[in-house]
C-alpha cells in the first residue's frame, strides 16, 4: 500500500480553501471550549502537576501496578489476557467470539483497537463489527478512519453526513438537520444495541488497588453495549493505570475540560464485576508500549490520556486535517508516539509541526510533546529516513550558517536574486514558497545598515 | 522455553521503567470550594441539558410521577425500594420500551452537576442508560464541592458498578452541534430534596 506522507495528503486536505478554513475555525471554537472550562479552575496548574507526577510515578513501577491490578480484577471476577502486539490483541479477540459463536458485535470507540486494526483483522475472518459512537459510525458507513481521537468525524460536513445517511438509513435526501440525523442513527443503533451479544469497548483509566476500570462517554453508548450483551471484552495498553481510586479525582477533572471543555463526560462507568452471568474480559496490550518505556526521551508520552487538547490547538493539525497524518491517533502526541511504532512508515510525523510549543502547553498531563517532536527528528535524521532534497538543504544551510562570509555574500547574492529574478526561487520546485506571498527582499542586510548609520 | 505474552510484557516493563519516583502529596485544600455549592450545581446541571427542580421539589416529584403515571408509558420507579427483584433480570429487549425511570443518586458534585449512582440503586445495569427520560433524586445535604471530595465520601469498587452521570446523553459528532439524546436517555430531571422522603 502507498501511505501518501503528510505534506502530500495535506496539499490534498487544503485545495478546497473554504473547507480547510471551516476546519480550522471548528477546532479552535473547540480549543476555545477548552480555555473557559479551565480558566474556571484556580488549581488547573496544580491540577496539572499532580496529574503528570502520578502518571511518571506509575510508569515507575508498571509492573508492580500490572500485576496489583491483575490480581485484584481477577478476584472481581474478570477474565485477564496478555497482549504482546496488535496481532496478539486480535486473535485474543477472535478466539473469544468464536468460541462464544458470537455474530453481533457493538464496539464503543477505543484507540487501541482502531492502533491494532481489529475492524479489518475480524472482517478477514468474516466477523463484521458496529461501530457505536456516532462519529465512528458514520466514518465506518463511509469505510474512512477517524480524522480525530476524540472528534473522528471532524473532517466531514453536515451534508456528507446527510448523504451518508440517506444511502444507507434511508434518511431524506437533502436534511442537514443534525437533530434529525443523530435521531435516526439513535433509532437504528437502539435496535443493534439490543440484539447484541458481544460489547467492546476502550478503557480511560484503570486502578490498580480496585482492579476496576473507568469508560467515558457522553453519547452512553458504550453503556448501552455492555450492559445489553452478555459478553464484554475491554481493551486497554498498559499505560492506562493509574495507582488509587483517589486519583480518579485528580484525571476525571482533567479528561473532559481538555476534550471539549465539559467539566466532566455525561458518563463515567466504573467496571468492578462482571453482572450474573455476564462474562467480562480485559485485554491488556504493550504493542511498543514497553519499548517506549525505555527511551528516556520518549517515555513521557505514555502519560497520555488521550484529549486530544493538542489536536486542537495545534496549528498544523488544523490546517491539513487527521487523515494527512495516516495512523489511528494523529496530531501532535500521534507524531512523537507513532515513530515508535514503526520509525520508517512515520519518519514524515515529527516533521509536521511548527514546533511553536502550544501542544506542549495545553497538555493536561505535561507532556513536553514539542520537545519530544524535535527530539525524533535528529534521530530520524540521523537513520537516515528523511527526504534527499531535505537533507542536502539542511546540511547546505548549516555551512552557510556556520561560516560568516559565507553567510554575508549569500545573503547579497539571495537579495539581489530575490529583487532582479523572483521566479527563481518563487516557483514549482521550491516547496516553502507554495501558496506563499514572495516578501519583498530589502536593499541591504541589517548588519550594513548598522555599519553606517552606528 | 517460550514466555507467555504475560511475562514477556511484565520483564520489558521491569526491564525499561526509569527510577522509582513519588507520588505527590495532593493538599486537597487547593481545589475549588464554592460559596453556594447547591446553586452551583443547579447551575451545572442545566448546562449539562438536565433541569433541576430546588423549590418545593416534594410537591414537584410526587406531580411528575403522577403525569407519568397517568400518561401510562412503561416506568420504573426505584425510589422507594431500589432492591426490587422485579426488573433486576430484564433483557434488553424487555427494556427496549421503557420511557421514564426514577432513581437516586448517592452524591452530587457541585463543579460539574455529577451524580454518583451505584449498582445497588439501579437495580438493573441497563436502566439508566436505555431510559427515554431520567428523573434523579438527591438529597441537597449530599452535595460535594469536586471530585476529589466526591471519591473520599462514595466507595467507587464496593459493587459491581457504578457511574457519575451528569445531563441527558448527548453527541456532538455532527459538525460540533450539540444534539441532546444520542444513545442513552434523552431527557434529565433531577429533584434536589431537602431530607430523607
Amino acid at each position: 500500500m502507498n501511505v501518501k506522507q503528510h505534506a502530500e495528503a495535506a496539499e490534498e486536505f487544503i485545495r478546497d480553501e473554504a473547507r480547510t478554513d471551516w476546519h480550522d475555525e471548528t477546532l479552535w471554537f473547540v480549543r476555545d471550549k477548552r480555555d473557559i472550562a479551565v480558566n474556571k479552575l484556580p488549581e488547573w496548574e496544580i491540577l496539572r502537576d499532580w496529574a503528570s507526577r502520578i502518571k511518571d510515578h506509575t510508569l515507575s513501577n508498571l509492573d508492580h501496578y500490572l500485576k496489583s491490578f491483575e490480581e485484584k480484577a481477577v478476584s472481581n471476577g474478570i477474565i485477564v489476557h496478555w497482549a504482546t502486539d496488535a496481532e496478539d490483541h486480535n486473535r485474543i479477540i477472535h478466539k473469544i467470539i468464536a468460541d462464544n459463536k458470537i455474530d453481533k458485535i457493538v464496539k464503543s470507540k477505543s484507540m487501541l483497537t482502531e492502533e491494532c486494526h481489529l475492524n479489518e483483522y475480524l472482517q478477514s475472518k468474516g466477523i463484521k463489527i458496529l461501530d457505536s459512537d456516532l462519529g465512528e459510525y458514520i466514518v465506518q458507513l463511509r469505510e474512512e478512519t477517524p480524522s480525530h481521537i476524540v472528534l473522528p468525524a471532524i473532517h466531514l460536513k453536515r451534508q456528507d453526513v446527510s448523504e451518508t445517511f440517506h444511502e444507507h438509513l434511508n434518511t431524506e435526501k437533502g436534511n442537514y438537520d443534525p437533530q434529525y440525523l443523530a435521531g435516526a442513527a439513535r433509532h437504528h443503533l437502539r435496535e443493534r444495541f439490543i440484539e447484541a451479544d458481544l460489547a467492546i469497548t476502550g478503557v480511560n483509566f484503570a486502578i490498580a488497588e480496585s482492579g476496576s476500570f473507568v469508560v467515558c462517554t457522553n453519547e452512553g453508548n458504550a453503556d448501552m453495549g455492555v450492559h445489553a450483551a452478555n459478553i464484554h471484552i475491554a481493551c486497554m495498553g498498559i499505560e492506562k493505570l493509574i495507582p488509587k481510586t483517589d486519583h480518579l479525582g485528580v484525571f476525571l477533572r482533567l479528561l473532559a475540560r481538555s476534550a471539549t471543555g465539559q467539566p466532566i463526560t455525561t458518563y463515567s462507568s466504573h467496571f468492578n464485576k462482571p453482572r450474573p452471568g455476564q462474562q467480562m474480559h480485559m485485554v491488556i496490550v504493550d504493542n511498543g508500549r514497553s519499548r517506549q518505556l525505555g527511551r528516556p526521551d520518549f517515555r513521557n508520552s505514555l502519560k497520555c490520556i488521550r484529549c486530544a487538547a493538542c489536536f486542537n490547538t495545534c496549528p498544523v493539525y488544523r490546517k491539513s486535517g487527521g487523515h494527512s497524518y495516516h495512523s489511528a491517533v494523529a496530531g501532535p502526541i500521534g507524531s512523537i508516539l507513532n515513530p515508535n511504532l514503526d520509525m520508517k512508515a512515520n519518519s514524515d510525523l515529527p516533521f509536521a509541526s511548527t514546533l511553536c510549543g502550544s501542544c506542549s502547553n495545553v497538555c493536561p498531563v505535561k507532556i513536553d510533546i514539542h520537545q519530544q517532536l524535535w527530539k525524533w527528528r535528529q534521530i530520524i535524521v540521523a537513520n537516515g529516513n528523511v527526504e534527499k532534497g531535505k537533507k542536502v538543504g539542511m546540511q547546505g544551510m548549516a555551512w552557510v550558517l556556520s561560516n560568516p562570509q559565507v553567510y554575508r555574500i549569500s545573503g547579497k547574492i539571495g537579495r539581489w536574486v530575490m529583487r532582479t529574478f523572483p521566479f527563481m526561487l518563487s516557483n514549482r520546485l521550491n516547496a516553502w514558497y507554495k501558496q506563499r506571498e514572495m516578501p519583498r527582499a530589502p536593499e541591504k542586510s541589517f548588519r550594513d545598515w548598522f555599519i553606517e548609520n552606528k | 522455553m517460550i514466555m507467555s505474552s504475560r511475562e514477556t510484557i511484565l520483564k520489558a516493563v521491569a526491564m525499561n521503567k526509569p527510577d522509582l519516583t513519588d507520588l505527590p502529596d495532593m493538599d486537597l485544600s487547593m481545589t475549588i470550594q464554592y460559596a453556594d455549592c447547591k446553586q452551583q450545581f443547579v447551575d451545572m446541571v442545566e448546562a449539562s441539558g438536565g433541569k433541576a427542580f430546588y423549590q418545593n421539589s416534594r410537591q414537584d416529584l410526587l406531580n411528575d410521577l403522577a403525569e407519568v403515571k397517568a400518561e401510562g408509558k412503561f416506568m420504573i420507579n426505584l425510589l422507594e425500594n431500589p432492591h426490587t427483584e422485579e426488573w433486576k433480570n430484564l433483557k434488553a429487549f424487555e427494556l427496549e420500551g421503557l420511557d421514564t425511570c426514577y432513581l437516586r443518586a448517592e452524591l452530587g458534585v457541585a463543579e460539574s452537576g455529577a451524580m454518583w449512582i451505584s449498582e445497588k440503586q439501579m437495580s438493573n445495569r441497563l436502566i439508566p442508560f436505555i431510559c427515554q427520560h431520567l428523573v434523579i433524586v438527591l438529597n441537597q445535604a449530599d452535595i460535594v464541592n469536586n471530585m476529589h471530595q466526591a471519591y473520599q465520601q462514595i466507595d467507587a469498587a464496593a459493587e459491581g458498578f457504578g457511574v457519575f452521570i451528569a445531563g441527558p446523553s448527548k453527541t456532538a459528532d455532527i459538525e460540533q452541534n450539540l444534539v441532546i439524546g444520542a444513545h442513552g436517555a434523552r431527557s434529565m430531571r433531577v429533584y434536589l430534596i431537602d431530607n430523607e422522603m
